[in-house]
């Protein structure tokens, strides 16, 4: 099973600004987190990944900062700030909503499937 | 195979990875840092997993997917990357050539200050600039492209030999601008205001070559330099004169009039300054944007052509005879410079090895039609001095239609063999780069000799 494109973007901004909100990250990292957070079913390209990055720095939800690292080569590395921590909460509750609307109409879901018949079938 | 040979192996594949990604113009440096640093990472992960590490970077690649994908989602981020800009380019660019950048604007701004004081020095010897008209109409050139040519040669730092003539003839223009006794009202004082600033600008020309002096490709530089800087300095004019639109409404509106202070500082210094500005933005810009000179002739040699051979058409019509005088010889030659422009400037954009085209064509009518016009002219024109005798502008006008028809004359066999395949492209442009000492050569002669020879009249 892989989720599809319009989950993982819609998803992109609060997964990012969750793992940020962690700790300061930089991009490979924060890939692996995402893999390994979603035993690599969400499938996360860096043509996604960079271009949010940098679009939330530029809207203030995250600040970075260029560090070296070990085999002279610079590191950009992001952090999570106040004004991105305020963004994060709005989409905590955005998707709290989401996920209990769902909860509730799963669960009928789940009881109505086996006498479910399919129009097709009548057919 | 050793551990450092692998290594190097790897640097030299992440170089050529670099240099790709570099390539676009979406991606800049940082970002290939960034990616690098990515790259690195996941090559460093596959690694420790235990695979070879050119296997490694294969793999890692592959995973990021392709560049064009990549550049695509950067460009819908960063959509301003694709609007080449010109004053801010340097981000974490290369440390040398932003160095170079910097001292050059220093450069720019020294000459160009050092044109806008010069321009009023004058003034402390009680040379006010409303009140000595003649002064400043003969002299304004020499305020201002001096300064641009010292620029140019602080660029260039041209031996010394060329460094000499070029002061000996800037001095040169200087002394016979104030040296020769020009009444105001005379038309060698009119003649020496039109002419001087043309004669210094081919010694910017020298300077802009400098060493390379027969070199036919730098003198072909000098004509792209000269119209992207025109361009240049129209625009700035169009903004100076928004600004001064501004200036007087602001001040008006506090009652104050500042008609004095714009006519005699903003203009003056802003004029001499902007054409230092100017061939400073044509020299950084190089590369940077696409020329806008040879586009503007792209959209205009077919509406001059069309211009010109409706002319011709309503002459033939009507049988209407060209009434001449000094005006409209002044105006026909001035369509003939503008006809060597449209030429000019698309030679210079044009590909030498791209097939003949019809624009070719295009341009062959367009300079074949400008050409039976001028002969029009000259035919009345000849009759006129043979009728009124000589005086200082008749002779000058003459003089550039000859120095203009023998170019576009010889243009026009050029084309046409070009056009039949029987010539080659490079032939044309080196007719225009030999013919560029002609010009000086002519203008050089009526700033310095026929004022003494119509004994200024």
């Amino acid at each position: 099973m892989r989720v599809t494109k319009d989950l993982v973007a819609a998803s992109a901004t609060p997964i990012v600004l969750g793992i940020l909100a962690e700790g300061e990250s930089y991009g490979y990292a924060i890939l692996r987190r995402i893999s390994d957070l979603s035993g690599g079913e969400l499938d996360w390209t860096e043509g996604l990944l960079y271009p949010l990055l940098h679009r939330l720095e530029r809207l203030g939800h995250v600040e970075s900062s260029w560090q070296v690292v070990p085999g002279e080569r610079r590191r950009k590395y992001y952090r999570i700030t106040r004004q991105g921590l305020a963004e994060l909460a709005e989409q905590q509750r955005q998707w709290r909503t989401v996920v209990e609307a769902l909860q509730q109409v799963w669960p009928s879901i789940a009881e109505i499937r086996p006498q479910f018949t399919p129009l097709e079938g009548n057919a | 195979m050793t551990v450092t040979d692998g290594k190097d192996e790897l640097e030299a594949q992440f170089a050529l990875w670099r240099e790709h990604v570099r390539r676009r113009p979406e991606l800049v440096e940082s970002d290939a840092d960034e990616l690098e640093d990515h790259l690195r990472g996941s090559v460093d992960g596959l690694v420790s997993k235990g695979l070879a590490a050119d296997e490694a970077f294969l793999i890692a690649v592959k995973r990021m997917g392709g560049l064009d994908e990549l550049s695509r989602e950067f460009a819908r981020e960063h959509s301003e990357r694709l609007w080449k800009q010109l004053m801010f380019t340097g981000e974490a660019g290369d440390p040398v050539r932003r160095s170079r950048s910097r001292r050059d604007v220093i450069a720019m701004l020294v000459c160009a200050f050092g044109a806008a004081v010069s321009v009023k020095i004058p003034e402390l010897f009680g040379r006010g600039f409303n009140e000595d008209g003649l002064f400043y109409s003969v002299n304004l050139a020499l305020f201002a492209l001096p300064w641009l040519a010292a620029f140019l040669v602080w660029r260039r730092r041209p031996s010394a030999g060329v460094g000499g003539a070029l002061a000996a003839l800037f001095v040169l223009g200087a002394v016979v601008a104030n040296g020769y006794p020009l009444d105001a009202d005379s038309q060698s004082a009119g003649l020496m205001a039109t002419h001087l600033p043309i004669a210094l600008w081919l010694v910017v020309g020298l300077a802009y070559v400098s060493d390379d002096l027969r070199s036919a490709r730098r003198r072909m530089d000098f004509i792209r330099f000269t119209g992207e800087w025109f361009v240049y300095l129209v625009l700035m004019g169009l903004g100076g004169g928004v600004l001064i639109a501004f200036l007087y409404g602001i001040f008006d509106a506090i009652g104050v009039d500042s008609d004095t202070a714009i006519g005699t500082w903003v203009v003056p210094c802003g004029f001499v300054a902007a054409t230092v500005v100017a061939g400073w933005l044509v020299e950084v810009k190089q590369g940077v944007i696409e020329n806008i000179a040879p586009v503007l002739t792209k959209l205009f040699t077919p509406l001059f052509t069309v211009a010109l051979l409706a002319f011709l058409v309503t002459i033939g019509w009507n049988g209407r005879s060209i009434e001449i005088d000094r005006e409209t010889l002044v105006m026909f030659d001035l369509l003939l410079a503008v006809v060597l422009g449209l030429l000019l400037y698309s030679l210079s954009a044009r590909d030498p090895e791209a097939p003949r085209g019809p624009f070719d064509v295009l341009q062959l009518a367009l300079v074949v039609s400008a050409l039976v016009i001028d002969a029009l002219v000259l035919y009345t024109m000849a009759g006129r001095i043979a009728e009124y005798g000589t005086t200082p502008n008749n002779v000058a006008a003459l003089g550039e239609n000859i120095v203009l028809l023998a170019n576009l004359a010889w243009s026009v066999w050029l084309l046409l063999r070009f056009v039949r395949r029987r010539g080659t492209f490079p032939a044309i442009e080196r007719w225009q780069t030999s013919y560029l000492p002609v010009y000086a050569l002519w203008f050089w002669t009526v700033v310095l000799l026929l004022p003494p020879l119509f004994s200024f009249r």
